[in-house]
């Protein structure tokens, strides 16, 4: 097997030196009558060529994103990522380190995460941002436990604009812990009065901006409501390029600010690995779940880096603390600080400036289809728009000639009369005019 | 081009032997110091050339930005050399034996990260038309059956993010079982020597956690747990339980222990961090286990990337598996079928709610199905048998000078030593390990498990030859007897060669900085109005 060193001579000579007579010897501690004779019932050994073999004709059965015009966004976006970024994630020393727990010999590690958290805190424009999250809805639902604590209540409310998914992530932290969550409505406009829920109970208000629907939500007002009921506003995005270009939710009066990185530097993997943003007032951080690196000096008086405020963490507090989590995103945290550190602001500006200028071509294209409605006002890379079909059909239509359309809403939220013919479209800068020339072409093909 | 001496000497002259120049960059030779991006990085530049096409209209109602953010960009060369100084300093599987006990550092195959980066996996996104992405159904299919296959269990729960999540997603089905069931138990059994992820997740769930007691060999007192469940009895909601345990050991009375927990209308969960030890040796659902996270990250290969993503895929027991969480995949006479909502639940199916957007861990899926393909039945086996043959060569090559709390006994896949045999040198199990550093090893996991004092716990995995073996052995014995030689000085202020000496930990939770800032204020470019 080419990845165990051992050979028979070894493995004969190491018993002998133990002083055990066979390696059964060194299981004797699992009971006989469950201990395994035969082998599992799986295919035996393969070399490297097999494995590509049978794996590449799995990935081939797949349509890729880059392969077609494609405007599927609603939480995971398709970007451009410099090939810079996925040669540096795959240095050794970065790639097969493991948490940063020595920082004598880790400091590359936690020096990055150090940037990748002050690159957070700047974008958001929040005091301080932690060491990431699992991704951005597990965020969400960490920031909701957090703002429990801090507020000592246990009411959530839920914005109709919030990610389906993510709603469902909290909803089921929420009901398993014994918390209250008020989730209001599909709001695919920002048209509802989320102000009218908060109460003197409530501990949090979940905002996304932009929308899932892609509307862009007005924060400072929430937030002004949510602070007179000593309340937390937790803000919310999945698509961080907008950072780029909008006004950051730190200086519309968010408490806690949670979101999707997966755009800057890490591919679409169908999910997963992504990197969750979460960053906070000063004056909660010690009520932050996840790692966080600070700054420090070694022995000799040079700066270094250090994991630090572990006494909120599980190794150290277990049952009382701030969070389970252990492990986060690490290396997809790199991936985000050195595509952020290529771009810098100037770079990050003309990112988001492309993508809303794609999506406005995309929108105008759209609207001038009999038929189709757009339904958002202001928005950023992505909108929402109503068709006088059922759009989980139209969509699988564009598939056969080609064209990944965008979401259908009621993939996420079956069953709802109101939202079956809402599809929410995305364009970044990888589309071309010619993809948002298909796209239209095809759709008006569709519907006619 | 070579350099051409022309026959002058090239030997050092006499001073070279002890003379250490205190050099003018900070560097070291190959050591170099490395400034944060946000101290010679421009907000000018920028390294990622784009498109002149931008956007002259704007649809973003009144919420353009209006400050500039900050952020410094680098040309690709600046970018390069700075990750690249910056990765040097860190220690990783690749370069050196990395013994941390119970985080399994294996080596990770590249084929792997080839196959993960294939377009039709890596390049497909989450909710696109599930008619454009059946091989990812298979994937994601493929690798459940290989993960039921190896525990002998019914169901999986691939979505988790990490050992901790699955931890989390394991503990809301047993949760949801319970209610499911009319009941409403309050208590969680967590033995003392559990990762903190144990206690820290029952707790997150609202449990309350009660110790068990291990015995003298570091295992779990049976009769300890019987009057534990006999005092709390009807109010218990399960067992979390780490087999084999935090001390190597595998829980022999581990059926008793299940067969109790049952009695008690109660599950068990088995924290598969350690599963590494028995894949193909013993099947987690012939030991009575109801729920069991996976460590992709750890027992399949996956690389941790300083400190993830991780993978945490949760393993069910019948009683279990219908309340497993969205979204999952239900195998037909048609083929494969997505579940993503409750509304597409059929009979029989209950989940208990949704454990993260999207599908969980593709890019990890991916590489652990191709670990597994290319181990196969026999090739896991034999990763097993080599782990716990590699930790028990460690074992008996240091039990002589180091100190077993538990007596000479077989170890599985890690060994675990205390500090008594440091006593009276001065030396902490702390100092032991900085120690180490400076012969070019990462320490093994130290202070933990809480149930031994000064604990060190060596885990080599099976990615170690024996040469490999051998010399740490003879460095760790070399280190051995220098502590009690009384050589302190090589111990209290190491590590002396290390990238940073010792760091002010304390000083850095005292007074937190946790991002950079100017020295000097920054000059504030607005951007141009909407």
């Amino acid at each position: 097997m080419r990845y165990l060193p051992l050979n028979e001579t070894d493995r004969g000579d190491m018993l002998a030196r133990i002083g055990v007579n066979s390696i059964d010897d060194l299981f004797a501690d699992i009971p006989e009558n469950v201990r395994m004779k035969e082998l599992l019932d799986l295919p035996k050994r393969a070399s490297e060529l097999e494995v590509e073999r049978k794996l590449s004709a799995m990935a081939a059965k797949n349509t890729s994103a880059g392969s077609v015009p494609f405007f599927v966004g609603a939480g995971a976006y398709k970007h451009h990522v410099p090939a810079t970024v996925d040669h540096l994630i795959q240095r050794s020393e970065f790639l097969t380190s493991y948490t940063p727990y020595q920082p004598e010999i880790t400091q590359g590690t936690l020096q990055y995460l150090f940037e990748f958290q002050t690159q957070v805190a700047r974008l958001t424009a929040m005091d301080v941002a932690n060491a990431s999250m699992y991704d951005g809805s597990t965020g969400t639902g960490e920031a909701v436990l957090m703002a429990h604590r801090v507020t000592k209540r246990n009411k959530a409310v839920l914005s109709g604009g919030l990610h389906p998914q993510y709603r469902e992530v909290v909803e089921g932290l929420s009901n398993m812990a014994g918390d209250r969550v008020v989730s209001l409505p599909a709001d695919p406009t920002g048209t509802e009065d989320i102000l009218s829920q908060i109460d003197d109970e409530t501990s949090c208000v979940v905002v996304q901006s932009p929308s899932f629907y892609g509307q862009m939500i007005d924060l400072k007002p929430i937030a002004e409501k949510a602070h007179q009921h000593k309340a937390l506003l937790i803000a919310v995005f999945t698509e961080v390029v907008s950072l780029g270009l909008i006004e950051p939710p730190g200086t519309q009066g968010a408490d806690i600010v949670v979101g999707e990185g997966q755009s800057i530097g890490n591919g679409l993997n169908f999910g997963g690995p992504y990197v969750g943003l979460f960053a906070t007032r000063q004056k909660y951080v010690r009520q932050m779940p996840g790692r966080l690196c600070g700054e420090t000096v070694d022995a000799e008086g040079k700066r270094g880096f250090v994991l630090t405020l572990s006494t909120r963490e599980q190794h150290i507090r277990r049952d009382k603390a701030t969070s389970n989590i252990c492990t986060n995103s690490g290396l997809c945290c790199l991936a985000f600080t050195i595509h952020m550190s290529l771009l810098g602001q100037a770079g990050l500006t003309k990112l988001a400036r492309i993508n809303h200028g794609n999506a406005v071509k995309l929108k105008k294209l759209l609207a001038g289809i009999p038929g189709v409605e757009v339904l958002n006002s202001a928005y950023f890379n992505e909108f929402t728009i109503a068709l006088p079909k059922v759009a989980e059909d139209v969509v699988e239509q564009l598939a056969e000639r080609g064209i990944l359309a965008g979401l259908p809403v009621s993939r996420l939220e079956p069953g709802n009369k109101d939202l079956a013919n809402l599809l929410v479209v995305a364009s970044t800068e990888v589309n071309t005019d010619e993809d948002r020339a298909a796209f239209a072409d095809a759709l008006k093909e569709v519907l006619a | 081009m070579s350099m051409n001496t022309q026959g002058r000497p090239t030997a050092a002259g006499e001073a070279g032997d002890s003379f250490r120049p205190k050099t003018f960059t900070g560097n070291r030779g190959l050591d170099m110091e490395e400034p944060l991006i946000f101290e010679f990085g421009s907000l000018e530049t920028t390294g990622v050339d784009l498109d002149e096409d931008e956007s002259a209209e704007f649809e973003l109602g009144g919420f353009r930005r209006q400050a500039a953010i900050g952020l410094p960009g680098l040309a690709e060369p600046e970018a390069m050399r700075h990750y690249v100084r910056l990765s040097r300093n860190n220690y990783a599987i690749d370069s050196g034996l990395y013994p941390l006990g119970s985080c399994t550092m294996k080596h990770n195959p590249r084929l792997n990260e080839k196959m993960a980066r294939l377009a039709g996996f890596g390049d497909i996104h989450p909710l696109q038309p599930v008619s454009s992405v059946p091989g990812a159904l298979e994937l994601i299919d493929s690798l459940a059956h290989w993960l039921m296959v190896s525990t002998n269990m019914s169901a999986v729960a691939m979505s988790p993010k990490a050992g901790a999540h699955g931890e989390l997603c394991g503990m809301m089905a047993i949760k949801a079982a319970h209610t499911a069931a009319g009941r409403d138990p309050k208590i969680v059994l967590v033995p003392e020597s559990a990762h903190g992820t144990n206690p820290a997740t029952a707790a997150l769930l609202g449990y309350k956690v009660v110790n068990i007691d291990a015995k003298d060999d570091g295992t779990v007192d049976l009769e300890a747990l019987k009057s534990t469940i006999a005092e709390h009895e009807g109010n218990i909601a399960g067992i979390m339980l780490t087999n084999p345990n935090t001390c190597g050991l595998f829980e022999r009375e581990v059926k008793q222990i299940a067969d109790l927990i049952h009695a008690a209308d109660a599950y068990f969960y088995c924290d598969g961090a350690n599963f590494n030890a028995i894949v193909g040796k013993a099947r987690p659902g012939d030991l009575g286990v109801d729920a069991m996270h996976i460590n992709l990250h750890k027992t399949f290969s996956t690389p941790h990337g300083g400190g993830g993503p991780g993978s945490g895929p949760v393993v069910l027991s019948a009683r279990l598996a219908p309340y497993a969480p969205l979204p999952f995949i239900r195998r037909t006479e048609d083929g494969l079928e997505l579940v993503e909502t409750n509304a597409a639940t059929k009979d029989g199916e209950q989940p208990f709610g949704r454990m993260t957007a999207f599908h969980g861990q593709m890019g990890m899926y991916v590489r652990a199905l191709s670990y597994m393909m290319s181990h196969g039945s026999d090739g896991l086996r034999q990763a097993s048998e080599d782990a716990v043959l590699n930790a028990n060569y460690v074992r008996v090559g240091l039990q002589d000078l180091m100190s077993l709390p538990f007596g000479e006994r077989p170890c599985m896949h890690e060994v675990l030593f205390d500090d008594s045999f440091l006593k009276d040198t001065g030396v902490t199990t702390l100092d032991f390990a900085k120690a180490m550093i400076d012969e070019g090893y990462h320490p093994m996991t130290m202070y933990f498990p809480l149930v031994v004092h000064g604990a060190m716990l060596i885990e080599p995995t099976e990615s170690e030859s024996r040469a490999a073996l051998d010399l740490f052995i003879a460095t760790m014995r070399d280190l051995v007897m220098s502590a009690k030689r009384g050589e302190t000085d090589r111990f209290s202020g190491a590590p002396y060669l290390a990238p940073r000496r010792r760091l002010d930990e304390t000083g850095a939770a005292r007074n937190p900085v946790l991002s950079w800032s100017e020295p000097e204020p920054a000059e504030v470019t607005p951007a141009a109005a909407e």
